[in-house]
């Protein structure tokens, strides 16, 4: 699996994850290109039911960026996050899933680099996991 | 405070007994209406009504072993908007923990109502109970009968839903249970003689109840007795809960398990129906959400190989899960409902448990804890969302 690219998707928050994106962008900063984000007002906004369609459709990872606790837009949209990522994470790890596939991190609009950094480690860490097994599997 | 009462059962009229209780709720006017199990005039199910004549209560059973709807449901909708009466619902444990969920879901709501809970041994599938009454069986009273004992004696033959049979809740007020304002009990005691009736001080003086050390007939040793016989079913409840539990968790365990789970599932909707918990109006698999555009599928076969249709099976189960899971009051009406007979009442139980865990949740237990889902502490999980090593 040497020339396993892993696909991530992003759900990021307007305020800060995706500020902080651009900002990796605007920067010049490389990261891997495996990265497809979607825009969010908040992570708290981020019903699980998309996380979950991404994994199955065949997405190997999904990182949800929000901004650091304390910080979020709406007073608490990030603290909700983390509770429904959470359930989330647990419910997939008993139903059989790797949901080490999730990650969830606070990325300021001012952590161009960190939001790099973290892209960089994510796509080292999936290239380890190897490709979502349910990538080939249409009976889902 | 609350008053521990034995109501005298004349005759060994148990449910007479009940109904007569019941009835001075509605004639000493503490109340408007009565939400109770009732048998229908067919005599072969047995259903939640609205009682408000007295004179209506002839049928109630709030003993029968059977649960065809989960009544939290009617206490939901009798009470979401403003009606001005004063209601006394009765339910077994399960629907009234599912009524304390709904509350704090805001899909209930409490004023002007007195919650009553039963004493609960266990359900038949309502097929099985139409079919035990058309041989001639009283399930009532072979239920009563196993009360002293508080044995989970199905009649030969059939079983109890899954459910039940794992269900290590089935007093109200008891570990994790929140406490009704009225107890009606009768494990452990000969309910042929005598039912425990438990209420808050308040209402045990508007219905003349007197505290009683412990019944006037048979042993004095009934609270003692009530007790053991209570802590003996839970433990053995428990010990098959952890037992269907364990046997789950190794056979999920990767991925071809968990497509296994759900490879029978015709995703009809029906465990969703039947969820007390699942209360969305506007449900996202209700709406065309997943109506995809034609090409949409032919691009998926064409990525996938194939695809099953329709699809979003897994989908649908994995994100309920995430939606109710924390607030599962494991009813098993949704297994009841399957008709691909999922043992989903087990998996969803089991689930849940975990995510309940998390924030040390227990569903029904009480109306001042509120739903995960609906509030956080700032001081937990603290390192999810922060750099790993």
């Amino acid at each position: 699996m040497d020339d396993f690219e892993p696909r991530i998707i992003g759900f990021f928050c307007n305020w800060c994850t995706y500020a902080g994106a651009d900002l990796a962008g605007t920067s010049r900063i490389q990261y891997p290109p495996n990265i497809r984000v979607i825009r969010l007002m908040c992570s708290g906004a981020l019903d699980p039911v998309y996380v979950i369609k991404a994994l199955l459709e065949g997405a190997d990872g999904i990182l949800i960026g929000g901004c650091h606790p304390g910080d979020c837009h709406y007073q608490s949209g990030n603290y909700k996050a983390r509770r429904r990522v959470a359930i989330l994470q647990s419910i997939l790890k008993q139903m059989g899933f790797e949901s080490e596939r999730v990650w969830l991190r606070w990325i300021s609009a001012s952590e161009g680099r960190y939001f790099a950094d973290t892209v960089t480690e994510m796509v080292a860490k999936l290239k380890e996991l190897g490709p979502n097994p349910l990538k080939g599997v249409g009976a889902v | 405070m609350s008053v521990t009462a034995y109501l005298e059962v004349a005759e060994g009229d148990t449910l007479g007994a009940l109904r007569s209780f019941l009835g001075r709720l509605l004639a000493e006017d503490i109340v408007d209406a009565l939400l109770v199990p009732q048998k229908l005039p067919t005599g072969d199910n047995v259903v939640p009504t609205l009682i408000k004549n007295p004179a209506s209560l002839a049928g109630v059973d709030p003993f029968a072993p059977v649960m065809p709807v989960i009544a939290a449901r009617a206490v939901s909708n009798v009470t979401a908007t403003e009606h001005g009466e004063r209601l006394a619902a009765v339910l077994r444990s399960c629907e009234l923990r599912a009524v304390i969920e709904l509350v704090k879901l805001q899909q209930a709501s409490l004023d002007n109502v007195i919650l009553i809970g039963v004493d609960c041994l266990g359900t038949y599938e309502v097929t099985d109970y139409a079919n035990l009454i058309e041989a001639g069986v009283d399930p009532t009273a072979e239920a009563l009968a196993g009360a002293a004992e508080g044995q989970l004696t199905a009649h030969e033959g059939y079983q109890f839903r899954a459910a039940c049979r794992m269900c290590e809740k089935p007093v109200p007020g008891g570990p994790d249970v929140y406490r009704p304002d009225i107890t009606i009990g009768f494990l452990g005691l000969n309910p042929s003689q005598q039912i425990l009736i438990e209420a808050d001080d308040n209402l045990a003086e508007k219905l003349g109840l007197e505290a009683a050390e412990g019944p006037s007939a048979g042993s004095g040793q009934a609270p003692a007795r009530r007790k053991e016989v209570i802590e003996r079913l839970i433990a053995e409840r428990t010990a098959e809960r952890d037992r269907v539990f364990a046997a789950f968790r190794e056979q999920v365990a990767g991925m071809d398990g968990l497509l296994a789970k759900f490879s029978t599932c015709i995703r009809c909707y029906n465990c969703m129906g039947a969820c007390p918990i699942c209360y969305c109006k506007e449900c996202i698999f209700r709406t065309p959400t997943f109506d995809h555009a034609s090409p949409q599928y032919f691009r998926w076969a064409e990525r996938k190989g194939s695809i099953r249709l329709p699809t979003d099976t897994l989908l649908f189960h994995l994100t309920r899960l995430n939606h109710m899971a924390t607030s599962c009051v494991g009813c098993g009406m949704c297994e009841s409902a399957c008709p691909s007979e999922l043992p989903v009442a087990l998996i969803f139980r089991a689930v849940g448990q975990e995510a309940q865990a998390i924030f040390d949740y227990y569903p029904g237990r009480s109306l001042e804890e509120e739903v995960p889902v609906a509030t956080f502490r700032e001081d937990e999980l603290t390192e999810l969302g922060e750099r790993q090593g």
